[in-house]
């Protein structure tokens, strides 16, 4: 059986390519040009798939996306699900399967569901599985669903990608219209992006034989793509689906294959002065019994796989139709010497001119068919007069067409609205939204002639049937042949209440397959009309929505994968990091920073309690780059600062500095951090490294927004400075053996201030802060002296036993002091009284942000949490970070939580911090942690474990 | 969404950081009443039309601007007549 | 009886305002069906006796009765929230005067187009109980309304790729344990067990995930089925559903109390109004001169192809920021952030699409291959601190429902705590930290992070 449907002759195939391909494991062969459909017709496979619901034998329907009944899944290298058959070209190798049966659409076990059918009519599982509870019949039904295997691997070989493209026109579909748009655009020097889904261009065309001004159409559509190739100014792409309509005019287009196997698929994001929207129309199916018999195909698409193939579904055909275009698709297969036997027309009156294009075929007007007979391939179809004279006539093809929709996908999900037209019995593009025309079959413009001059085209006439009532129907009706809705289920739910088109197709899930009801919606709002006893109009249609067809994920995602995602920020010690055995990771604001530096074999508790030691005890560094700093230059720094900061720094004289926090205007804490003078009028803003871009933006917007007059200019110079901290009892000696131009005694350089000067040969800033508690000094270098100075203060300190330290030691040291840490202490509810820091709240100044509302939150709540230290009773206990604290330990509403625990080399036991209900007054008593098994007694302290007074860090 | 900028012209939005609507000027906390202060505060115009917000071209030339946005289709809008 | 409901339906709308007369003697016959009807009972019998009438004695699931000039309470939106609380009215309250407004079709709103996520891992003990509630409340619905809701109590997995995502999920986990909701942590072995698609996110990966948070007392179910079990079993207890009907305006009386609405189909009165639109709730009570600190935003999900079964947990990255779980349908419903700044659109921003499916395909490369089969959106009401307002306001006997961000795991309890403070005029004690107090001293209640996606 090779291709034993193939015409000697014609159609756009290559015969001199042969291509081997196997479906659903046996060895078939097509020719270069086919798709998998039109391969599997040239070889007389008609069973090609079972339905999702009853697994009723299904052959293929329709020719290309709008196909609902064949969908395969591609085994091998290009491995994917649910592809109709009719979009997949064929090719050397290709293997596919249909999905949705067992072992094969032939034999398929699941087809005794056909048996169960009346018991499981439209949403009857709301009505059923319930006792136990739907979990325990779960399994078994996800299992029955769900068509296609899940992609196990990504592809092998071949990448996404995507591009962006901007266009002064967008014209979607290059058939006749889309074609001819391209044309008049381009040759007045637009710049045009022409998307077609198909193969080659043409369209319509592709598929029937008409003329142009006497000439084959085709040779038109082969001189348009020529002009079309030589303008430089027109991008045309072919297999490239323009799938969504965005606002201001983005379209999204994925071209598949482009460039062979190197990109698999390729995202184009463009953004179109004007779109045309030339997408074409799509044939709807009748809706009659038994309507999805293998070998009930549509009319057009019968038309293609004759005109474009060279293959015909069968023999003997019957068509049925209550529209005129179904006349030329006779004149085309009796042209190729195919026998039809009987034209049925719903209509009463044929028109002279149609009936004119079919010399000597049988055409019965006012007749429709009854029913289907042939459970795996159609046999016969049952005609049925308007006076109910019955009659069967054998076939093995039954061609219908229930009349034309335009493809108003992209209309639609564009915002613009739809109207229905009576006289074309279709939804019709009505009132733009955005800057978009449809033309074509998508304007309703059914016939060439409308479309081309000199084009010769039968003209469009339709008297709609939205579904055959005959009384005694037997056998199911379909109205989505791929989640085998039928006219019954739709009546079903009219009947229980569903009676918005909306609840109609949510209870019986019409049109919510892979091909969104293409060829089937609009017979689901007719029925609901018809049983309404409404216009369609008033039904209305379903929202269209993206994609117009499946999109794979990977080209959305385009090349934004690894390190491109979400980027790291490095600093120049990152190499240094990593060569001496850091463990690294994200810390917050996607900075790649140094956890701690184990030793061989050492834990994360042993190497942070070694690097704390240091510090606390001799001396430690670590590279503070990330800190969010900022420049702030102009003759209102001072002012705005006593607005942003809730203590006063306009005080500040040059080369000292403040500790303060900044708070939003409704009184959450936002940031807190340091402010230099480092002149009259030029000012050092540090913020927190996590927070450093949200501050920026923050001051940006106030003065931009709020103080458009004030001279305040902002620069963020975060990156313009890399710093080593040098912390720790012997970090003066470190200094000096680093060698230094600057008075480093405490008198000359106090704490909070800085000095300009050379270190190690470097030109520095120094400043004097300390987020450890310990003498520090921040030695600040140019990015390009970073590594160098890092390596030179590892040399110097060596003597003294100093550590590289990192971000875990960092928390340790901090919380010995109690010094705040954002997202800990700091969690959205604390304000600064809470934490014991009222002295940042200025009560000199008016105003500054915030101020108003901690008053008022204040006077509101009658008991706060407030910032306490916590020893576990057992000092060797430690306290999950994050554990509540319970009145008593007792498991009810938490009065507190921990907001952090560590492990205290100074005090040799753990500390922790917590924020407690009323905890300023409750120094002393003993609060409870709740575990989920357990509870820890801790006694409540003042939060501050090392050096109360402060008289290290001031050394 | 395309943002007009008045540096750079219109911008894909992904170069913009959105910075909120434009709500009531900030009163004088020391005069105002709670409930105004509380309103000012949490209280934004929600129109189903154009809302007037801010937007931070902080991928781009740095300008915090305002535009008229209609929340039902996205289009920049010219500001209502009723604005002040 | 069954049978006579189609006939005098059409009857009825033939008729419908062109004759008083004829117009109150059907309402008496109405009168006389509501007394006489009594929900058809759902289960496999009655499906299999329906089967052999061929479904043609299925009863309606809810009728259409002709809409009054006064109710004790009016619900405006026939949402989950709506629904749910004029069930719980007629049901725990015993107010069966009661007609739920609806602009478009019952079941319309975001009860349409969410994700389904069921879930109770908050970290505040204001939000904590409240959820646990309705969770529970969830997993008895089936029975409770006749009506299959495909309730699945299948785990919600946590993929945890930073370090501060992880302390802030072991501070819910113990404040969860004390009212009884269920987060425990897993080794990364274990999360590769029950989620073998995720093959991402390696010790090499830019965020290697460090560790699982499993959650077993979430759950997804049929959505439809939620506000059509409510609305069914609400109908059966009297209270009305009117359906295209489009409440344009609230009425105040003399006295400033809420006194009724203005609709398309004209006045109503009632004493009682609760305001359950998410999205439009701003738009509604500014025509009664009430402002509230609401903003509209949009927020987006997609589904895939459908696919046989390949992940059988609701997975949620919290730090890459996407969530999702597979129907039983077989399609992978996924969600992500929301669109910045206000939209009343139901669609999708293409820049917020892609970051989403960037992420998702960071950790589950293999979904490269998966197709996007459908997308939209739908617009919800962020309170200023971001957790719900549920209250009466200061406009006596006008009360909102709003504010709900992931609100559809809140609709059985947020209808049952708000049919309490409507019947009661207290609130819950669940809910009494979800009222409009909490703004005067801007005493937020924060739960920064618990939204699914951020």
């Amino acid at each position: 059986m090779t291709q034993s449907n193939r015409h000697a002759s014609g159609g756009r195939i290559d015969r001199g390519q042969p291509l081997r391909f196997a479906f659903n494991g046996k060895s078939y062969e097509g020719f270069e040009g086919d798709t998998l459909a039109s391969a599997l017709v040239a070889n007389g496979v008609r069973v090609t798939a079972r339905s999702f619901k009853y697994h009723r034998p299904r052959g293929i329907v329709g020719h290309g996306p709008e196909e609902p009944a064949t969908l395969v899944e591609l085994e091998g290298e290009d491995a994917s699900g649910n592809r109709p058959a009719t979009t997949i070209p064929l090719r050397e190798g290709l293997r596919a399967r249909s999905v949705n049966c067992w072992p094969s659409p032939e034999f398929d076990l699941g087809g005794v569901n056909q048996l169960l059918g009346r018991f499981i009519p439209a949403g009857f599982y709301y009505k059923t599985f319930k006792w136990p509870n739907w979990h325990l019949f779960e399994p078994s039904i996800r299992k029955a669903a769900g068509l296609a295997a899940a992609p196990n691997n990504p592809p092998s070989s071949g990448h996404f990608e995507a591009r962006h493209a901007h266009t002064d026109v967008l014209i979607a579909g290059a058939g006749p219209a889309g074609l001819q748009a391209a044309l008049e655009a381009g040759r007045a020097g637009k710049r045009v992006f022409l998307a077609d889904e198909g193969t080659e261009a043409g369209g319509s065309l592709l598929n029937r034989n008409l003329t142009i001004n006497g000439q084959p159409a085709m040779g038109w559509v082969d001189d348009a793509v020529q002009e079309l190739r030589e303008m430089t100014n027109v991008t045309h792409l072919q297999k490239a689906t323009v799938w969504a309509y965005r606002e201001h005019n983005l379209l999204i287009v994925n071209e598949r294959n482009p460039e062979q196997d190197r990109i698999i698929e390729r995202s184009w994001r463009v953004r179109a002065g004007e779109v045309i929207i030339a997408t074409g129309a799509t044939e709807r199916a009748m809706v009659f019994s038994n309507n999805d018999r293998p070998g009930v195909m549509l009319a057009s698409s019968v038309q293609a796989y004759v005109n474009r193939w060279g293959v015909t579904p069968g023999k003997r055909l019957v068509l049925f139709t209550n529209n005129n275009s179904v006349y030329a698709v006779a004149s085309d297969l009796v042209a190729t010497g195919i026998r039809v036997e009987a034209i049925l027309d719903s209509r009463a009156t044929v028109p002279q001119a149609t009936l004119d294009m079919v010399p000597g075929l049988s055409v019965h007007a006012s007749t429709v068919v009854g029913d289907v007979r042939g459970r795996k391939g159609v046999k016969a179809a049952k005609a049925v007069s308007a006076t109910g004279v019955e009659s069967w006539i054998e076939c093995d093809v039954l061609a219908h067409s229930g009349g034309w929709n335009p493809t108003v996908h992209l209309w639609s999900q564009s915002r613009s609205s739809l109207q229905f037209d009576e006289r074309l019995a279709a939804f019709l593009p009505d009132q733009a939204a955005q800057n978009c025309t449809a033309i074509g079959a998508a304007a309703g413009h059914l016939a060439l002639d409308q479309i081309i001059e000199g084009g010769e085209d039968l003209a469009y006439e339709i008297e709609p049937l939205w579904r055959v009532d005959l009384p005694d129907q037997r056998g199911k009706a379909f109205l989505d042949i791929q989640n085998d809705v039928s006219v019954s289920d739709v009546h079903l739910a009219l009947r229980e209440g569903y009676d918005n088109v909306e609840h109609v197709k949510r209870y019986t899930t019409g049109g919510m397959g892979i091909d969104q009801g293409k060829t089937g919606n609009i017979n689901i709002i007719g029925t609901v009309a018809m049983q309404k006893g409404v216009p369609l109009q008033e039904v209305g249609t379903t929202t269209f929505r993206s994609p117009y067809t499946p999109v794979s994920f990977g080209a959305i995602g385009g090349l934004r994968e690894g390190s491109v995602l979400f980027p790291y920020r490095h600093t120049p010690v990152t190499q240094w990091n990593e060569d001496n055995g850091a463990v690294m990771y994200e810390a917050g604001a996607r900075w790649r920073r140094p956890g701690y530096f184990p030793d061989q074999g050492e834990g994360l508790q042993e190497a942070v309690n070694r690097e704390c030691r240091a510090v606390r005890e001799g001396v430690g560094v670590y590279d503070g780059s990330p800190l969010g700093t900022f420049e702030l230059k102009g003759r209102d720094v001072p002012q705005f600062l006593d607005f942003v900061y809730s203590n006063v720094m306009s005080s500040l004289t040059p080369g000292n500095g403040r500790y303060g926090l900044m708070l939003s205007d409704d009184g959450l804490i936002l940031d807190d951090g340091v402010v230099f003078r480092l002149d009259d009028h030029r000012w050092l803003v540090s913020t927190s490294t996590g927070h450093a871009d949200a501050m920026n933006q923050h001051m940006e917007k106030l003065l931009q927004t709020e103080f458009p007059d004030w001279q305040v200019m902002i620069t963020t110079v975060t990156s313009q400075w890399n710093n080593a901290t040098i912390c720790g009892p012997r970090a003066r000696d470190v200094m000096q053996a680093l060698g230094t131009d600057i008075d480093l005694s405490p008198e000359a350089f106090p704490f909070m201030s800085f000095r300009d000067g050379t270190v190690a040969g470097f030109p520095a800033r120094v400043v004097r802060v300390s987020f450890t508690g310990e003498l520090s000094f921040e030695v600040n270098v140019a990015p390009r002296h970073m590594a160098a100075l890092w390596d030179k203060v590892l040399e110097a300190g060596e003597p003294f036993g100093i550590l590289p330290v990192g971000s875990e030691s960092s928390h340790v040291l901090r919380v010995e002091k109690g010094f705040l840490s954002l997202g800990h202490e700091v969690d959205g509810t604390a304000d600064a009284y809470d934490l014991g820091m009222g002295w940042v709240m200025s009560k000199k100044k008016t105003d500054y942000l915030g101020k108003r509302s901690i008053l008022l939150r204040r006077e509101g709540a009658s008991t706060r949490r407030e910032l306490v230290g916590i020893l576990p009773d057992d000092p060797n206990k430690q306290v999950p970070e994050g554990a509540p604290l319970t009145p008593g330990g007792r498991k009810e509403a938490t009065e507190g939580l921990v907001t952090a625990c560590v492990w205290s080399v100074v005090n040799d036991r753990w500390v922790g911090l917590a924020l407690l209900q009323g905890g300023h007054g409750r120094h002393g008593e003993t609060a409870h942690v709740r575990l989920k098994d357990e509870v820890i007694p801790v006694k409540i302290t003042k939060p501050v474990f090392h050096d109360p007074d402060g008289n290290l860090l001031r050394s | 969404m395309l943002i007009p900028c008045p540096f750079c012209g219109e911008r894909s939005e992904s170069e913009f950081i959105y910075g909120g609507p434009v709500g009531a000027d900030r009163p004088d906390p020391n005069t105002v009443s709670d409930a105004e202060w509380v309103e000012y505060l949490t209280v934004a115009p929600n129109p189903l039309g154009p809302v007037h917000e801010r937007w931070w071209h902080a991928r781009g030339c740095g300008e915090w601007l305002a535009i008229w946005r209609d929340t039902r289709t996205h289009d920049i809008v010219e500001a209502p007549d009723d604005s002040k | 009886m069954c049978s006579c409901i189609p006939s005098y339906k059409s009857i009825w709308v033939i008729l419908q305002g062109r004759c008083a007369l004829v117009k109150k003697l059907i309402d008496g016959t109405y009168l006389l069906m509501n007394a006489m009807a009594t929900m058809q009972n759902y289960s496999v019998f009655s499906l299999a006796r329906n089967a052999f009438s061929g479904h043609r004695n299925w009863p309606l699931a809810w009728r259409s009765p002709p809409l009054k000039d006064q109710y004790d309470v009016v619900v405006i939106g026939a949402g989950g929230h709506g629904l749910a609380t004029a069930y719980y009215l007629a049901k725990e309250f015993g107010i069966k005067d009661v007609a739920v407004l609806e602009r478009g079709w019952l079941g319309g709103g975001n009860i349409a187009r969410n994700t389904v996520t069921i879930r109770s891992n908050y970290m505040r003990d204001e939000s904590i109980p409240f959820y646990v509630k309705s969770v529970a409340m969830y997993e008895g619905l089936t029975h409770e309304l006749n009506f299959n809701m495909m309730h699945s109590k299948r785990t919600m997995v946590d993929v945890v790729q930073t370090w501060p995502k992880l302390r802030e999920l072991r501070r819910r986990q113990l404040v969860m344990d004390i009212y009884g909701s269920t987060y425990e942590q897993i080794s990364v072995n274990e999360l590769h067990q029950r989620i073998p698609a995720l093959t991402g996110g390696g010790p090499d990966a830019r965020l290697p995930v460090i560790c699982g948070m499993v959650h077993t007392d979430a759950g997804v179910n049929r959505h439809d089925a939620v506000a059509w079990g409510y609305a069914r079993a609400a109908d059966a207890l009297g209270v009305e559903i009117h359906q295209q009907t489009a409440v344009q305006s609230l009425i105040r009386g003399t006295d400033g109390n809420i006194s009724g609405i203005e609709t398309n189909r004209g006045t109503v009165r009632a004493k009682k109004v609760v305001v359950a639109v998410s999205g439009h709730t701003t738009t509604l009570t500014e025509t009664a001169g009430l402002k509230l600190p609401l903003r509209t935003m949009n927020l987006t999900a997609f589904v895939s192809e459908p696919v046989q079964p390949l992940v059988d947990v609701i997975v949620n990255c919290p730090d890459s920021g996407f969530y999702f779980s597979q129907s039983d349908k077989g399609e992978m419903v996924i969600g992500g952030a929301p669109d910045m700044g206000q939209s009343f659109r139901r669609d999708i921003k293409q820049n917020v699409f892609e970051d989403t499916v960037t992420a998702m395909l960071s950790l589950f490369p293999s979904f490269k291959k998966l197709k996007l089969m459908r997308q939209w959106g739908g617009h919800l009401d962020i309170a200023h601190d971001a957790s719900p307002i549920m209250d009466q306001t200061e406009i006596p006997g006008l009360f909102v429902t709003a504010g709900w961000w992931g609100g559809y795991k809140a609709i059985p309890a947020g209808g049952l705590t708000l049919a309490y403070l409507v019947a009661k005029e207290e609130p819950h004690p669940l809910m009494s930290s979800f009222t409009l107090n909490r703004f005067r001293h801007l005493d937020f209640v924060m739960e920064a992070g618990t939204t699914t996606a951020r």
